[in-house]
């Protein structure tokens, strides 16, 4: 007997597809009308609807601009952190203390601070960003920056390269492969962060537009803008994973995706 | 060595100490408004007076209630869900990628649904907290059993070994070191979630006390409310970490 082969494993839609008829049938079966869930097929229409006249969108570049924004201030401040303190040890034994008092507040928690400081808008958002996606960055970039083999280190010293030089031409390439994983975790946690200072505080972006269809009892476009969410973060993810394939070559680790 | 790493930890602290110094002289000195940075003494007596007051631990306790409760869902939840999908690998199959869908959302995402579902009620915040701090322990449990090496499986095969007798002594306890380091990140979401949750809610607890003072512009109460926070965090990730050296310690260390 011959097998069809698809170019995917359908076992992994067959489950998901299975369970959107059965919801769509529960739904229409049931007589369901409240305002709580919504059919399947509504939920269809509610991204197409959202999609078309421009808002899902707006609230997408809202989301992106915030997420992309921290990411690059916090994410930038963990590479430079990494970088020295990976760099001179003294200096990572140093801070020690301080970082280690300010890591485990979570990002939520200071949703009221920097309301104070900010107000509301984007700003606030970044800022809250940028503290979440400092840590995977300035982590990796620090074991990366150890991980770069002394002989390497040995060489700038004796080509008499400045500090500059010495990161940009020796470090940096050496400790590529494992900067951009950071750089892909902190991308996940700005997503991650965005969304829900979003949905706690900000009346901004994605986590904004799915609080506002619940409030106005639209079941519907509030199921729709969690799929469009999940959609999102699985893009960028797979977008970074390809091209950190492309980059270095290597098996990808934790990869999310079928 | 060690006695350098100690040298170095004690300056570690001077650092610390001498940051929070100059916080202070920048307050002192009136360089930033009081009500957007508190000096630290103030911060600290805020935090001092409302424990004495009896008006903060209760707080405190409520927010850990939601933290420990949701968490104890989502690890039972995850451990037990997990162990059942990975058992096989033809359930994996089916199961794997949808679950994966899962890991990137935010799973504060999970509110707005939840709100339109249970209202804005306790158990909502519990089944928010639950649900979306169960993927990191479901997913790690997941691929703790398809990393059961084939030979354990033979082994186990040829002891005639029934499939529950491997389950309970040998699958389940290769998966236990990613299934806890799961738990551990599980802790995490939870503590977040029950912040966004009392914030969002009304439920009460430190995460609506701290919302609460920023709201009258009682910013040393707000900062030494965020301290705690930073305490809660810390600890319970210690306790975590430290649990899951003791429960591993028949492991052969690498």
């Amino acid at each position: 007997m011959t097998r069809v082969r698809l170019p995917f494993d359908w076992r992994g839609f067959a489950v998901p597809v299975c369970l959107l008829i059965a919801a769509e049938l529960a739904i229409v079966l049931s007589g369901y009308n409240g305002a709580s869930v919504a059919r399947p097929s509504d939920i269809a229409g509610g991204a197409v609807e959202a999609l078309l006249d421009g808002s899902m969108l707006k609230a997408t570049r809202e989301t992106l601009i915030s997420a992309g924004a921290g990411l690059l201030i916090g994410g930038g401040i963990g590479l430079v952190m990494g970088v020295l303190l990976g760099l001179f040890p003294v200096m990572y034994w140093l801070f020690e203390v301080p970082l280690e008092a300010i890591r485990p507040i979570p990002s939520v928690a200071l949703i009221p601070i920097v309301l104070l400081i900010f107000g509301l808008g984007h700003w606030m958002e970044i800022s809250l960003v940028a503290k979440t996606s400092l840590w995977p960055m300035f982590f990796l970039t620090h074991a990366a920056v150890r991980g770069v083999k002394p002989r390497l280190l040995e060489v700038a010293k004796l080509l008499r390269m400045g500090l500059v030089e010495r990161v940009r031409k020796i470090v940096l390439p050496a400790a590529a492969p494992g900067i951009f994983v950071g750089f892909r975790l902190s991308m996940g946690a700005a997503m991650i962060v965005a969304v829900t200072v979003e949905i706690a505080a900000n009346p901004l972006g994605l986590g904004y537009a799915m609080m506002e269809a619940q409030e106005r009892l639209r079941p519907d476009l509030a199921f729709a803008y969690l799929f469009w969410v999940g959609l999102v973060g699985w893009g960028i993810n797979a977008g970074i994973l390809a091209l950190q394939r492309r980059l270095f070559r290597v098996p990808a680790q934790g990869a999310a995706g079928p | 060595m060690k006695a350098r790493r100690l040298v170095w930890l004690g300056l570690s602290f001077v650092f610390a100490a001498a940051i929070i110094v100059a916080w202070q002289l920048i307050s002192n000195f009136g360089l930033v408004s009081p009500i957007f940075l508190p000096p630290p003494s103030r911060a600290w007596n805020a935090l001092v007076f409302n424990i004495e007051r009896g008006s903060l631990l209760p707080y405190v306790l409520l927010t850990l209630q939601h933290m420990f409760y949701g968490w104890l869902i989502a690890s039972f939840l995850g451990v037990a869900i997990g162990s059942l999908i990975g058992v096989s690998p033809a359930v994996r199959a089916y199961l794997a990628p949808m679950l994966e869908f899962f890991r990137p959302l935010p799973a504060s995402a999970l509110f707005p649904i939840a709100i339109a579902i249970f209202g804005l009620t306790e158990n909502m915040l519990l089944v928010v907290i639950g649900f979306g701090a169960l993927w990191p322990t479901l997913l790690a449990t997941v691929n703790g059993f398809a990393t059961v090496k084939p030979r354990l499986e033979e082994v186990s095969r040829l002891l005639g070994m029934s499939r529950r007798k491997f389950i309970f002594s040998v699958a389940l306890p290769n998966a236990m070191p990613e299934a806890l380091a799961g738990m551990r990140l599980s802790l995490t979401i939870a503590l977040i979630l029950s912040v966004t949750g009392e914030i969002l809610s009304g439920s009460d607890g430190l995460g609506r006390w701290v919302m609460l003072q920023a709201r009258g512009f009682r910013t040393p109460d707000l900062f030494a409310g965020v301290l705690l926070f930073g305490v809660i965090g810390y600890l319970s990730a210690q306790i975590v970490t430290y649990l899951e050296r003791r429960l591993l310690r028949w492991r052969a260390t690498p």
